[in-house]
């Protein structure tokens, strides 16, 4: 049995290929009805850490249960998960109706009530009349729908998806993304979802695993992730954002007043990492959270002054790079477009910048 | 034609190089069935008239039909059992993790380039030291070694044409490794192996040097016509049976490239 009671639960897992270690040392637990995203660049060993869920790799060392059963030595067909690949690997030489079936041989269902599965499954997926077609006949989308279709129809505990929309253009992704998140609803099964695309996993997950050579570095709800990044590497990954160097100078009911390179004396929560007075530390602020304005603000808790050098119009929101005395990188500051942008917007001019002092995140990490 | 795109541009010197490659290849064997409705038993031109009296003669010989069906016992076996290792050996070398793979490949394809006196002695050897007697079997065995290469060649690229991620779906799905492959993996090989087994029955049914090392008392087609050369009366119905060969096999052959000409092209029912 597993030591917590959480649905799935990665304990101490490694995995090596030979030398190269791919999986290192990976604890993480999976609550029942969870959206859970592995997030991470190609290579981080997330695909591995969902083919080790899956039973076509082995774990090295450690153990993976899935409601409480250890899994080693069980092979993927006697494994409660079912997965849509990459590719969605339809069968090519059988109909839309026989992919999805293809599972229920052994329930030694009768015929008529195995293509009345079927056909709740196509109504499921939004794609009745389907049955009949020949499976190379489907677009991206379709075929996708279907290596849904033909993994649910079985009831798995837990649906393993390896980066199921990777394949679609950006529109149908969008479509796509919500369908499965209504659809995970709906059926209440465990996801398991592998992606590259950070967007997607915010979107998506209930909990994201931020992964990065073979380690998990963060597992938190995106809200946390993207505003307490616990470490420089997570805060980097996801979204934008700006680094300064800088030292504690004291803590004080949780506040911790730190000196930095750039901005001067701020002020700062001290969040959960432990501080001490004289600790150096990386200081981080997103783009969104400052405030860019032509003269020196007069309400706000803390400003510096700078030289804006360059600006990007996006449309809704403009991407504006400012360069600070004493910060090497020009700082990016992200500001919504409320007015009118005016062409001149991007002239290269002097700026203050301000903030709020629940804005800074102050990583250990330097 | 002329606006082409560069890569798809018609080259004329080329396309005449094919075609006199084509008329040096088939010319010589087209001459087999011209004069095997010559009306003369002489072999040489001028033409002498039309008849169809070769074939007819063929008919009424009754060894024809023995060795015919010879030919065809051994040709059905050797297809069936060469085809059958063949798969086993295509799943090997595409699927798993093969210490020494190329090696392996290599020894199977040897039969393809090792002279086949060198294999018949070498069998007739080994054979005459166990005591085995000669019979169709032992031609059998000769043949199935002839055209292990053959099916391996036919199978391989089938077996590589589609993604392996089909069968861990299936497995995914449930299935275990041996249901896995009767509902996936053969099925999407089934043009390959019908290629195999067209191809390799044609492969056999063509061996004349192993077939005269190996064979007993029984002769296959190609040993009874090599005997009934020495006979000048009957050499215009061996024309006209070699014509009748060359026509089967052509379309045998030609049979098995057709079958397995697409990797998506097998569409089987799963009931």
């Amino acid at each position: 049995m597993t030591k917590n009671n959480a649905f799935i639960s990665f304990q101490n897992v490694n995995k090596f290929f030979g030398k190269f270690q791919a999986i290192n040392d990976v604890s993480l637990d999976i609550d029942h009805g969870e959206f859970f995203s592995l997030l991470g660049s190609s290579g981080c060993g997330k695909t591995t850490l969902l083919r080790m869920l899956a039973g076509f790799e082995g774990v090295s060392s450690g153990e993976i249960y899935i409601d409480g059963q250890p899994m080693s030595g069980v092979p993927p067909h006697h494994r409660p998960v079912n997965m849509v690949f990459q590719n969605y690997a339809i069968f090519p030489h059988l109909n839309v109706r026989d992919n999805i079936a293809y599972g229920l041989r052994k329930q030694k269902l009768s015929r008529t009530k195995r293509y009345e599965m079927v056909d709740e499954m196509l109504e499921l997926i939004k794609l009745p009349e389907y049955g009949d077609r020949k499976a190379t006949q489907l677009s991206g989308g379709q075929r996708q729908r279907i290596a849904l279709a033909r993994a649910l129809i079985l009831k798995p505990k837990v649906l393993l998806l390896d980066e199921p929309l990777g394949a679609l253009d950006k529109q149908l992704r969008e479509q796509m993304q919500l369908e499965l998140r209504a659809l995970q609803k709906t059926v209440g099964i465990t996801f398991v979802f592998v992606t590259h695309d950070q967007e997607e996993a915010l979107t998506l997950s209930d909990r994201i695993a931020v992964m990065s050579e073979g380690c998990d570095l963060q597992v938190d709800t995106p809200t946390r992730l993207y505003e307490n990044p616990v470490s420089r590497k997570v805060a980097s990954f996801i979204g934008t954002m700006n680094f300064f160097d800088g030292t504690v100078m004291s803590i004080k009911d949780g506040n911790a007043v730190l000196k930095v390179d750039g901005l001067g004396e701020v002020s700062a929560p001290a969040g959960t990492v432990p501080l001490l007075a004289g600790n150096t530390v990386s200081v981080a602020i997103r783009p969104e959270k400052f405030l860019l304005s032509n003269k020196k603000p007069a309400g706000a808790q803390c400003s510096v002054k700078g030289q804006l050098n360059n600006a990007a119009y996006l449309g809704e929101r403009s991407h504006y790079y400012v360069s600070i005395e004493g910060v090497p990188q020009p700082v990016a500051v992200s500001a919504q477009n409320r007015d009118r942008a005016k062409e001149a917007e991007g002239q290269s001019r002097p700026v203050w910048l301000s903030w709020d002092s629940t804005a800074i995140v102050v990583l250990k990490d330097v | 034609m002329k606006s082409g795109t560069y890569i798809k541009r018609t080259n004329r010197p080329l396309q005449l190089y094919a075609v006199l490659f084509l008329i040096a290849l088939y010319v010589p064997v087209l001459f087999l069935p011209l004069f095997s409705f010559n009306d003369s038993i002489y072999v040489k031109f001028p033409l002498k008239g039309f008849t169809l009296q070769w074939y007819i003669e063929l008919i009424d010989r009754e060894p024809v039909w023995a060795s015919l069906m010879n030919s065809i016992k051994v040709g059905v076996t050797t297809s069936i059992i060469a085809t059958g290792f063949g798969i086993f050996a295509a799943k090997a070398i595409t699927r798993y993790r093969l210490p020494g793979r190329g090696p392996v490949v290599g020894f199977i394809m040897l039969p393809l380039v090792v002279p086949g006196i060198i294999f018949g002695v070498a069998l007739l050897v080994l054979l005459s030291q166990l005591g085995v007697r000669l019979s169709l079997y032992t031609v059998t065995m000769g043949h199935i070694i002839v055209c292990l290469p053959f099916a391996i060649a036919t199978l391989i690229p089938r077996f590589e044409g589609f993604d392996k991620s089909v069968e861990e779906a299936s497995a995914d799905l449930g299935e275990n490794a041996w249901w896995t492959f009767w509902r996936v993996t053969f099925p999407m090989v089934f043009p390959g192996i019908l290629a195999s087994l067209l191809l390799t029955f044609t492969v056999s049914f063509d061996e004349f040097i192993m077939a005269f090392f190996l064979s007993g008392t029984d002769a296959t087609l190609p040993m009874y016509i090599w005997s009934q050369l020495r006979f000048p009366q009957s050499f215009p119905s061996i024309l006209a049976m070699a014509s009748i060969i060359l026509l089967v096999s052509f379309i045998l052959v030609f049979l098995g490239q057709w079958i397995n000409r697409g990797a998506q092209s097998g569409s089987l029912e799963s009931e």
